[in-house]
This record gives C-alpha cells, sequence and structure tokens, in this order.
C-alpha cells in the first residue's frame, strides 16, 4: 500500500467509524446511567427507515436526521416500558428490541428498496481543507460527520462538568444513594434511554442519508452490535469511543482497499477483520480494567418503593 | 416478521386466485429479495409480469424469501394450492426446490441458477457473460487510465465467468485495459457496495462495474465524477451522468415461452442456458457520454454474437500467471464455463 492510498483511506475510517459512533455515544449514555440497552442494532435501524422515509417525503435531509433521532427516542422508548415501568430484564427487553426493530423496519421498508432519497453530501470546507494531511482526511466530509467533531466533547462535559450528568452518573453508579440525596432514579434513567436512543437512531439515519442515499433491508448489518462492544472497549469514555469507531471503520475500510490494491490475501480473511478486532478488543479491554470501569449498577433495575 | 408476512402474502395472493375460474394456468414466483430492488429480483418481476399478460394465465408472487427451510414451505404451499408452474429463482433454492418437486409429481418446477434437475424440475439460466463482454468493450474504450475496477459479489463461476468475459471484452477494444476485483461478499449491501467501490476509484479506477444488486457503485462513480457499467437492470436514474450502459436480464420472452410449452403439454424436464441470440440479456440503452464510433462497434459485435460468429471464450485465453486455459482457435463448452475458478489475464485480484 503506497502513500497515496492511506489518505483516502483515513478518510474513509472517519467516514465508516461515524455511524458507529454515533450509536456509541448513544449507549455509553444510557448505560452511565444504569441501563443496558442491547437493543441498539434495532433502534439504529428505525432510525435508518425513518430518516430514508422523512427525507423521501419532506425532501429535507436536515429535517429527516432530526426526526430520525425522535424515532430513535420511539424506539428506546419501549426498552424504557418494559425495564422502569415493569421492572423487566434489561438484556432480554434490549435482545427483543433489537429483533423487533429489524423486523418492523424491514416490515415497512420493503416497499422503499431500491429507491433513492435526497441526503447529504461531501461539502469541503474552505482553507481547513488545504491543511496538508488532516484536510482532506478531515474536512472534506458531509456535514453529518463534522457534527460528530463536536457531539463527543459536549457529551463529555455534560456528563462529567455538569450537576445533570452527575445526577446520572449517581444513579449509574448508586441509585440508592442518589435516590437518598433527592434524585429521581427513574426520570434520570428515562432521559438517558431517549437521548440515547436519539443518537443511536442518528446513527442509523447516517446509514440512509449519507453513507449512501439508499435505504435496504438490515441495512445496519450488526453496526449496532459493534457500538455494544465499543462501549466496553471505551470504558464507558466518549474521548476514547471516538477513537474505537475509528478503528474499526478503519478496519472496516482497510480490507476492501487492500484488495482492491491488488494484494493476494484471500478476500475471506480480510472480511473477518472486524469481527476479529471486535473479539480482540473485548478480550484486551477486560484485562486491561476488569470490571472496575463499568458503571456500578449497570444492568440493575431499581423498583420505585426500595 | 419477514416468515409472517410472506405467509400473508401468499395466503391472500392465493385466496384471491383460487376464487377465479378453474381453468387458468397458475404460476408462482419465489424471490430472494424485494422487488423493488433495482436487481436482480426486479428484473426477474418484470419477466412475471409479462407471463401476467397472456391469455388464461395468473400469477402471483412471493418476495424476499430466505434460502433454506423458509423456501421449501413456501415452494410447499404454492404446489399444494395448485399451482401449474413454480419458478424459483435464486441459487440456494435448488434443493428445497428439489424435494417439493419429488413430493408433487404434476407441478412443474423451474430453478434459476442451479444444476439439479428431476422429471419434473428443470433449471435455466442465461449467458450473461455475452452481454458483460459488450460492456467491458465500452468500459475498455472508454477508460484513460487503463484501470477499470469491478465490484463482484461472491467468487462463485457465474460471477467469475462474468468478471472474465467483462475483462476479454475490455481487452479486445484496449489492450492496456486491466480489472481490478474487489470481493465485498454481499448481493444487496448498499453501504459495502459503495465502499467497495470507493476503494477501486482511490486506487485509479475511472469506469466502475458491479455484480451486486444495489447501486451503491453507481452513486459512488456518480460522486467521484467517473462513469460506471450497471447490472440486472438499468440503473441509470440512480447515476445519470456514469451510468454509460449495464448488462441486463431480460426473463419475459423466455418465462412466456415455458408457460407456453406447459399449457401445450410440450413441456420436458430441461437445462436450458438460452443466450442472447433468444433476447434473454442484452445491454441497456447506451448513455449519450458514448461516442457514436464505440456505440456502433459494440452493436456490431452484438451482431455477430446473436448470428453465431463469434463467441466470448474463444482461445488463446491465459490466465493470470499467462497459462494458456482455452487453446487457441478452441471455444470453451459449457462445463469449463460452468466451473470457471480462474481469472484471464488482465485481472488484478484473487479468486479466494
Amino acid at each position: 500500500m503506497t502513500f497515496e492510498l492511506i489518505i483516502p483511506l483515513l478518510a474513509a475510517t472517519v467516514q465508516s467509524g461515524t455511524p458507529i459512533l454515533y450509536a456509541t455515544l448513544g449507549e455509553i449514555i444510557t448505560e452511565k446511567s444504569g441501563v443496558l440497552n442491547l437493543g441498539v442494532e434495532g433502534i439504529m435501524i428505525v432510525g435508518a427507515l425513518a430518516g430514508f422515509i422523512a427525507a423521501k417525503f419532506t425532501g429535507n435531509p436536515v429535517l429527516a436526521f432530526v426526526l430520525a433521532g425522535f424515532a430513535g427516542c420511539a424506539a428506546a422508548s419501549i426498552h424504557g416500558i418494559v425495564c422502569l415501568l415493569f421492572q423487566g430484564n434489561q438484556v432480554v427487553s434490549g435482545l427483543a428490541l433489537t429483533i423487533l426493530g429489524t423486523g418492523f423496519a424491514n416490515y415497512l421498508g420493503t416497499s422503499y428498496v431500491g429507491q433513492s432519497a435526497p441526503g447529504f453530501s461531501p461539502y469541503a470546507i474552505p482553507y481547513l481543507v488545504d491543511i496538508p494531511g488532516l484536510g482532506p482526511i478531515l474536512f472534506n466530509q458531509d456535514p453529518l460527520v463534522y457534527l460528530t467533531y463536536f457531539i463527543p466533547v459536549l457529551i463529555w462535559f455534560y456528563l462529567f462538568s455538569t450537576r445533570h450528568g452527575l445526577g446520572v452518573r449517581a444513579v449509574g453508579e448508586n441509585p440508592s444513594a442518589a435516590r437518598a440525596g433527592g434524585l429521581s432514579v427513574s426520570l434520570y434513567r428515562w432521559g438517558a434511554i431517549l437521548g440515547g436512543g436519539f443518537f443511536m437512531g442518528l446513527g442509523g439515519a447516517y446509514l440512509s442519508l449519507a453513507y449512501t442515499h439508499l435505504w435496504t433491508n438490515n441495512m445496519t448489518a450488526g453496526r449496532g452490535w459493534i457500538a455494544v462492544a465499543l462501549v466496553i472497549f471505551a470504558f464507558w469514555r466518549p474521548g476514547r469511543a471516538v477513537f474505537g469507531a475509528y478503528l474499526f471503520g478503519g478496519i472496516m475500510s482497510l480490507q476492501l482497499r487492500l484488495q482492491a490494491a491488488g494484494t493476494q490475501l484471500p478476500s475471506s480473511l480480510l472480511l473477518m477483520l472486524p469481527y476479529l478486532l471486535t473479539i480482540i478488543v473485548l478480550v484486551f479491554s477486560s484485562w486491561k480494567s476488569g470490571k472496575s470501569a463499568a458503571p456500578a449498577a449497570l444492568g440493575v433495575n431499581m423498583k420505585p418503593t426500595e | 416478521m419477514r416468515i409472517f408476512k410472506a405467509l400473508l402474502v401468499v395466503s391472500l395472493l392465493l385466496g384471491f386466485s383460487g376464487s377465479l375460474a378453474a381453468k387458468e394456468t397458475k404460476v408462482g414466483f419465489v424471490y430472494v429479495s424485494p422487488i423493488g430492488d433495482a436487481g436482480w429480483s426486479y428484473a426477474h418481476d418484470q419477466g412475471r409480469l409479462a407471463v401476467e399478460s397472456m391469455e388464461g394465465v395468473t400469477t402471483s408472487y412471493v418476495e424476499s424469501v430466505p434460502e433454506g427451510p423458509d423456501a421449501e414451505r413456501v415452494i410447499q404451499n404454492m404446489a399444494r394450492k395448485g399451482f401449474d408452474v413454480v419458478f424459483a429463482t435464486s441459487f440456494g433454492y435448488m434443493d428445497p426446490m428439489l424435494k417439493v418437486a419429488g413430493q408433487f409429481p404434476d407441478t412443474v418446477f423451474m430453478h434459476c441458477s442451479g444444476f439439479k434437475m428431476s422429471e419434473n424440475m428443470g433449471n435455466y439460466f442465461g449467458r450473461m457473460y455475452q452481454a458483460r463482454f459488450l460492456s467491458g468493450m465500452v468500459a475498455g474504450a472508454m477508460t484513460e487510465s487503463n484501470i477499470i475496477g469491478y465490484a463482484a459479489a461472491f467468487p462463485i463461476p457465474e460471477v467469475i465467468r462474468g468478471i472474465n468475459a467483462f475483462a476479454l471484452g475490455a481487452q479486445s477494444v484496449n489492450a492496456d485495459a486491466t480489472v481490478r476485483v474487489v470481493w465485498t461478499k454481499t448481493w444487496y449491501d448498499p453501504a459495502t457496495e459503495k465502499e467497495a467501490a470507493k476503494s477501486l476509484l482511490d486506487v485509479g479506477a475511472d469506469v466502475i462495474a458491479q455484480h451486486q444488486d444495489s447501486p451503491g457503485p453507481q452513486e459512488a462513480a456518480q460522486e467521484k465524477g467517473v462513469y460506471s457499467i450497471g447490472y440486472n437492470s438499468d440503473m441509470s436514474a440512480f447515476a445519470p451522468k456514469a451510468h454509460l450502459t449495464a448488462p441486463v436480464w431480460n426473463w419475459g420472452p423466455y418465462y412466456a415461452s415455458v408457460v407456453k410449452s406447459v399449457q401445450d403439454g410440450t413441456w420436458k424436464a430441461e437445462a436450458a442456458w438460452p443466450g442472447m441470440e433468444t433476447g434473454i440479456v442484452d445491454l441497456a440503452p447506451f448513455a449519450d457520454m458514448v461516442p457514436a464510433e464505440i456505440q456502433k462497434m459494440v452493436e456490431a459485435k452484438k451482431a455477430e454474437i446473436i448470428a453465431g460468429k463469434t463467441d466470448v471464450f474463444v482461445g488463446p485465453i491465459k490466465n493470470q500467471d499467462g497459462k494458456v486455459m482455452i487453446a487457441d482457435g478452441v471455444a470453451a463448452d459449457d462445463k469449463t464455463l460452468l466451473g470457471m475458478t480462474w481469472f484471464v489475464e488482465g485481472v488484478i485480484g484473487t479468486t479466494e
């Protein structure tokens, strides 16, 4: 692989990492409040379909993108109803949400397969794009990628530097203490589930509005599961999530580019790379951190009367 | 959910067709993807519509049927409801269909792209490689970098044959043309297929061809401002500035002839592999970007293929290592074509 291929590779890395990054950030917010949501894949695909349909009918991709976020909220609210209202098992609810979301989106989306809708296209930022190296990688992307340059910082600031963010972390670490301190655990958790669902929906919409301008069944193709794994890899930190998402984006782009460059490695081996990396990442992060980085009350429901 | 929906569609359609006159020939189609995919199933459904317009025929279809046990159930359901002919249009339906064919000896079963058959089950396909060769000529004539990118689906003989025919076509008009192959291992995944096309664009390809059903690669070509060759059906709506032409399927006449022979009682199980002369494969209309002399040259070659004066795989044809695989002056037989697992010289990539 020669040097002039590195820059397009890194640019593609940023792009393929972006949908995963949105979803990972959403899951971090949710898990920080002590709620494990394994329904990321299902929520993403609902967002992808909602964004696509909205763009098709309104012709306004910005509006469609926001609506996709709210569709993500709506899908995530099912998880909230099951886990917060009825104290259901979070793992089962999340898995069911993935299956439900995928089936629901396929059912409604079948008639939209093969159509195209307006969406976002790359827009080079004047001056910044001329920076050697970094310019073509970071500043020749679509507007939804530019958003992700700010969002992780904002989420980090919210979680770690605001009073409200402290509340979210408190209900995730020790809900009883948080309650004793006067916080409403279920209100905070509702907020985290809906807010997280919003970003997961955006991640899905990135696929159907910017990555391509098409819809297809099973469009997310496992990216939601990668996001779940990345939260652990990121030790629940937004900054490390950026690093992890780009690592995966890079591997996904690399395997196709290795083929294009004429490598003689079997393509089946190259296609395994992202999944191999998932396993390595999980082994690495559990060895490195154990369970210490996870919110202490992750996955534990709290009855309103306890 | 998908299974439930498939069942719902079947039962509704069967309910409707059952109430019609008893003498009608009932024809069922089983598709692997939604018919709106602009690709493989869309092309088959266009063929179904041609059958639907025939006298005394009703048709119905089930889309998005996964290969495997679900397919067996859907095919069996159609046979049980008294369908006269069932077309199953994906390779993975072969074994399920063979099994059902044994249970319903009075129903005619037709399987696309496979190789197994029985008393009442035939198989069929079209010589798509002929149209691939012609589209390769267009790509070879239009490329300036002499690098043509090919987003390929799965490394199976059908796809490899198409890539080889495409490369031979490109080389027939441009001896320096090379074809770079990227496998996605998908039939319909717009995001991955677009990314594959982009990776080919990054290594200097200025014409993109594809085997998958999604228009993702077409989008990538248009965004980069280069040319593309579609597949399955005319994909120009997705990339009007890039799309030059496309090798396309035209199943209508063939399906109509099969249904006709069933109505006449002359149908016999066979392995049919018709070519361009029957119109089953063709080229989509040329875009204005293709200069008139290139169009004329390709049309002339097409006429020769239709007349049987020339064929695509005529030796000497060498593999990537320069070894002669098809000897000088010899036309490859169908067995060689159906079992093709090597790339011709000038293709960059691996079949593994």
